[in-house]
């Protein structure tokens, strides 16, 4: 077993386990802090899989924006003294069962697929690499996006302003 | 132990998507909704990634990492906005209470 | 004065009462006295036609003026060519002696009206109606083509038609024009189908064109007969108009409107219209045409004088007195009396007019009695209507040093030579038959209205001479009647101006339609003089034409005639002062004796009776029937198939409400089943669809089995 596989090891269980709690996890704010640990690992095995840029991004807009977004969110619309989560154990366990078997039978399809492995030279930085590819092959979807979140920006302020009376 | 590859990454992958999944069914608060959403998301993000490494397609699969990010990160924008006039509107943010589309 | 000018000046006098009626009709009911511009400006219209008649008989005696002008262009129509309607004004002596007697007659009734009509609801409204009238007659004189007589025709028997409703609160007044109306028709569609006939053949509705197609040989379809045709059609107006037999039922019912009104439509004017119509085709009637109006002209004339013996309503006696004159002047017209049937028709106009007006005077003062049994003496209490009565009576009598006598005597002259040349001796006897009978009731109307005792006391006393402006007129026509205004000699109407002004105009019909005596070259004809030019053909003054021989005819029987008139006169006037004033017969044990004849005139003949039977019964008759068809056959096809329709309806709507409806029924309820059934899956919830997205996906991997 060597140093990577163990660091593989040890980001998949934190990212796991993280997730795991941030399901079943009553309080809403504790999940939404488990929430930060999972993204930490995904952003963990960005770095095993050689996508420093990714990782360096998955951190900095999930966790420094996204996750901000939602804590916010949590603020807003609900009382922290007083967070109410409905449990309906009726609907858990059809739900664990289903989402078992679409668990098993997905987890089957990666296993026994045969992949056509082409392990390839990691790059020693991808963001020069990346770059290019933006403003190159992908400069149309990346000019969209750009138009897309502009969109979003101001549809999410108008929507989300108070209403006047 | 087998050495860590491709398929190591997609049962983390799928994980992570199974949960995602389950929040998104069973959970009451649209907040908790909106993470399983981001649950799902990284997952998929994941399996672009690993794609990228072990396939030699180069750096797009990085590429739609990024994009699906970007896009993660205007859509928890717009989501919250919505949640918030949710709150507005009926005083709370449970999703299984909230069934207008049905009359 | 140019001819131009004479010509703006004749439209002048027809576009006068026209502003008149238009004005008065819109503003009549706000100014009440606005009457007096209608009669102002009748009275402005009489000056300007006198001025008119002036220049025309001094300036173009000889000439007849005609304007014309394009009133719808068609363009070039296939087999014709270019084709355009012309509408024109014509004026010739006929024209503008017209043109006088209706403007002078017409506003002398204005004049009468005011007085008779006094107090009347409807007032301006009357005057506004003569004013259409008096438009439309005048439109009628000047016309110089069919088809503007058509129309100024048709708005005369309009106008006709409101005058005679005038009351038309009184059912039998509004009958009484509607039926007038309808008669009028049935000639007008006669008249109509001539001037068609006519049209389609020359393309043009000018009579001076179409005279000179038939003077160049060309006869509507190549035939004789077909000439002779259009002219009975279109004499079938004057019929109509100027209610000849059979269409002469409606004058005596139009007597029901108010009596100038009688005085001046159905008296003086309107009805001389078809006389006038038929003096304007004259030239175009054929042999076989003329003895038709001959005839027909003097069956009306003897007809009606034998009802007018017996009748006791004074303006019914005068009406038919009328019809039996207006036979005169067509019969005149039939046989050739050119000149002396129109002479007539003025000086008829005079005392038929006076002798209406004077009615109405009688009428007047004894508050709207019109029966002649309930009148008498009244003489004494109205001298100036009773004499002015008097000379318009010795006028239509036929005495001398009267206007009657003159055109009456040269009338029958005319009859008389007719017989003479063509040997028709029947339309002579009839003549000086109906001047005896004419003598007769005038004389018979004058002594029961004005001689001996009052029969009712009681009307008698109320009895009053009317106001001066209805007296004036009875005077102005009264001094028209007399010899003088026409022929300096009292006995022989060819010295007068009449005579040279209005000349009959040259036939134009082909030689073979004419009357042996129009015949263009001369023809030695046993009883009228001798000439010496025995088969010259047409050309040189020793060619007699056929007027000249007619002329010579005429002037053979001129003296003898007129000896025969005044003698019968005489006879008919002795008659009636032997039953009426002196008693010495007693009329009715007369009646009595001649029960039959006597219940004949006295009922007028059944017309109306025979006509109800005849025509109106088989219409109802024929309505029935049709009612009948209609009730049992085609309601029974109806009701049948509404039957049928309904049997298959039946079985249709069994088919509809188990078969079609169960299928219908049972896709709904299937579908409803399923949507029920489905509807429980649709909570609503977003977290419920994705659950099923979720089972979705799970049951396609385990279908697909990939691994």
């Amino acid at each position: 077993m060597s140093i990577y596989d163990l660091i593989f090891y040890l980001f998949a269980t934190l990212t796991i386990v993280s997730a795991l709690m941030v399901v079943s996890s009553d309080n809403i704010v504790r999940s939404a802090f488990y929430l930060l640990a999972t993204f930490f690992g995904v952003s963990g095995i960005y770095v095993l899989l050689g996508a420093d840029f990714v990782a360096v991004t998955q951190i900095m807009v999930y966790i420094g924006g996204i996750l901000i977004l939602l804590l916010f969110g949590v603020m807003l619309t609900s009382n922290i003294t007083n967070v109410e989560i409905k449990k309906g154990t009726a609907k858990i366990l059809p739900a664990v069962i289903g989402i078992g078997i679409l668990l098993g039978a997905v987890v089957s399809v990666m296993t026994r697929t045969k992949w056509k492995i082409h392990l390839t030279e990691i790059p020693q930085t991808t963001s020069f690499e990346l770059g290019k590819l933006l403003i190159t092959d992908y400069v149309l979807v990346f000019e969209l996006l750009g138009i897309l979140l502009l969109i979003a920006l101001i549809g999410a302020a108008s929507m989300a302003r108070r209403e006047q009376e | 132990m087998v050495e860590v590859g491709l398929t190591h990454f997609l049962v983390v992958s799928a994980f992570l998507f199974a949960f995602g999944l389950y929040a998104i069914i069973t959970r009451k608060n649209a907040i908790l909704v909106l993470m399983g959403v981001e649950l799902v998301l990284n997952a998929a993000n994941i399996n672009f990634v690993a794609f990228s490494r072990y396939s030699n397609y180069g750096l797009n699969g990085q590429l739609m990492a990024l994009f699906v990010i970007v896009l993660a990160a205007a859509e928890a924008a717009i989501a919250l906005a919505i949640v918030l006039n949710i709150y507005k509107t009926f005083g709370h943010v449970n999703v299984d209470e909230i069934d207008n589309l049905k009359e | 004065m140019s001819e131009s000018s004479l010509i703006s000046l004749a439209v002048t006098i027809l576009l006068l009462p026209l502003v008149g009626f238009f004005i008065v009709l819109l503003f009549g009911k706000r100014f009440e006295h606005l009457y007096k511009l209608e009669v102002g400006i009748i009275s402005v219209a009489l000056l300007l036609s006198i001025y008119a008649g002036f220049v025309k008989l001094t300036s173009y005696v000889n000439d007849t003026i005609i304007a014309q002008f394009t009133w719808i262009d068609l363009g070039n129509v296939p087999t014709i060519g270019h084709l355009t309607v012309n509408l024109g004004i014509m004026i010739d002596n006929v024209t503008i002696i017209m043109l006088f007697v209706v403007t002078l007659i017409s506003a002398l009734v204005h004049y009468f009206s005011i007085a008779y009509m006094k107090g009347d609801i409807r007032f301006s409204r009357y005057f506004a109606y003569l004013g259409i009238f008096t438009f439309s007659m005048l439109g009628i004189v000047i016309a110089d083509n069919l088809l503007m007589i058509y129309i100024f025709w048709e708005l005369v028997g309009l106008s006709s038609y409101l005058l005679i409703g005038f009351w038309y609160e009184k059912k039998s007044a509004s009958d009484a024009g509607m039926k007038a109306f309808l008669t009028n028709r049935i000639g007008d569609i006669g008249m109509f189908i001539g001037i068609l006939i006519l049209f389609t053949n020359y393309h043009t509705f000018s009579f001076t064109e179409i005279f000179n197609h038939i003077s160049n040989g060309v006869v509507p379809f190549g035939s004789n007969g077909w000439l002779t045709a259009a002219g009975i059609l279109v004499f079938m107006g004057a019929i109509g108009k100027s209610a000849q037999m059979p269409l002469h039922v409606w004058l005596p019912d139009a007597m029901e409107g108010p009596t100038p009104v009688s005085a001046l439509i159905h008296a003086a004017t309107m009805v001389a219209a078809g006389v006038y119509l038929v003096a304007r085709i004259f030239a175009m009637l054929t042999a076989d045409a003329m003895l038709v109006i001959a005839v027909v002209g003097a069956v009306t004339s003897i007809f009606a004088a034998s009802i007018a013996l017996t009748q006791n309503d004074i303006k019914k006696v005068l009406a038919y007195s009328t019809v039996s004159q207006l036979g005169y002047m067509v019969m005149a017209l039939g046989v050739g009396a050119y000149t002396f049937a129109f002479f007539h028709l003025v000086t008829h106009a005079f005392f038929k007019g006076l002798l209406f007006l004077g009615s109405g005077s009688v009428i007047h003062s004894m508050h709207h009695e019109q029966d002649m049994r309930n009148m008498g003496g009244l003489k004494r209490k109205m001298p100036i209507t009773y004499i002015t009565f008097l000379i318009a009576t010795l006028a239509i009598s036929g005495i001398p040093f009267t206007s009657g006598f003159l055109s009456k005597d040269g009338l029958l002259a005319g009859t008389w030579a007719f017989g003479n040349l063509t040997g028709h001796y029947l339309i002579p006897i009839i003549g000086f038959t109906v001047a005896l009978m004419t003598a007769f009731y005038m004389f018979r109307l004058v002594i029961m209205t004005f001689h001996g005792e009052p029969r009712n006391q009681h009307k008698y006393d109320h009895a009053h001479e009317s106001p001066k402006l209805m007296t004036i007129p009875l005077i102005i026509l009264a001094s028209l009647s007399i010899f003088i205004f026409y022929t300096p000699n009292p006995v022989a109407p060819a010295d007068g101006w009449f005579y040279n002004w209005v000349k009959a105009p040259q036939t134009v019909v082909p030689e073979e339609a004419r009357f042996e005596f129009m015949k263009s070259e001369s023809h030695e004809i046993e009883g009228t003089v001798n000439n010496d030019s025995h088969g010259g053909s047409g050309s040189g003054s020793a060619t007699i034409t056929h007027s000249e021989m007619y002329e010579h005819a005429m002037h053979a029987v001129h003296y003898p005639a007129m000896i025969l008139s005044i003698i019968l006169a005489g006879l008919g006037i002795l008659f009636a002062f032997l039953m009426y004033h002196w008693k010495k017969i007693d009329a009715d044990k007369l009646a009595e004796k001649l029960k039959p004849l006597y219940n004949l005139s006295y009922n007028k003949w059944y017309v109306d009776e025979i006509y109800s039977f005849l025509f109106i019964e088989r219409l109802l008759d024929f309505s029935r029937f049709i009612s009948w068809f209609d009730a049992t056959i085609v309601d029974g096809i109806v009701n049948y198939s509404a039957t049928f329709t309904r049997g298959v309806a039946n079985i249709t709507g069994w088919f509809d409400t188990y078969i079609v409806d169960g299928l219908v029924n049972f896709t709904a309820f299937v579908s409803g089943f399923v949507g029920l059934s489905f509807r429980k899956m649709q909570t609503g919830k977003v977290q419920t669809y994705i659950v099923y997205v979720v089972f979705s996906v799970i049951i396609i991997l385990l279908v697909l089995r990939p691994f």
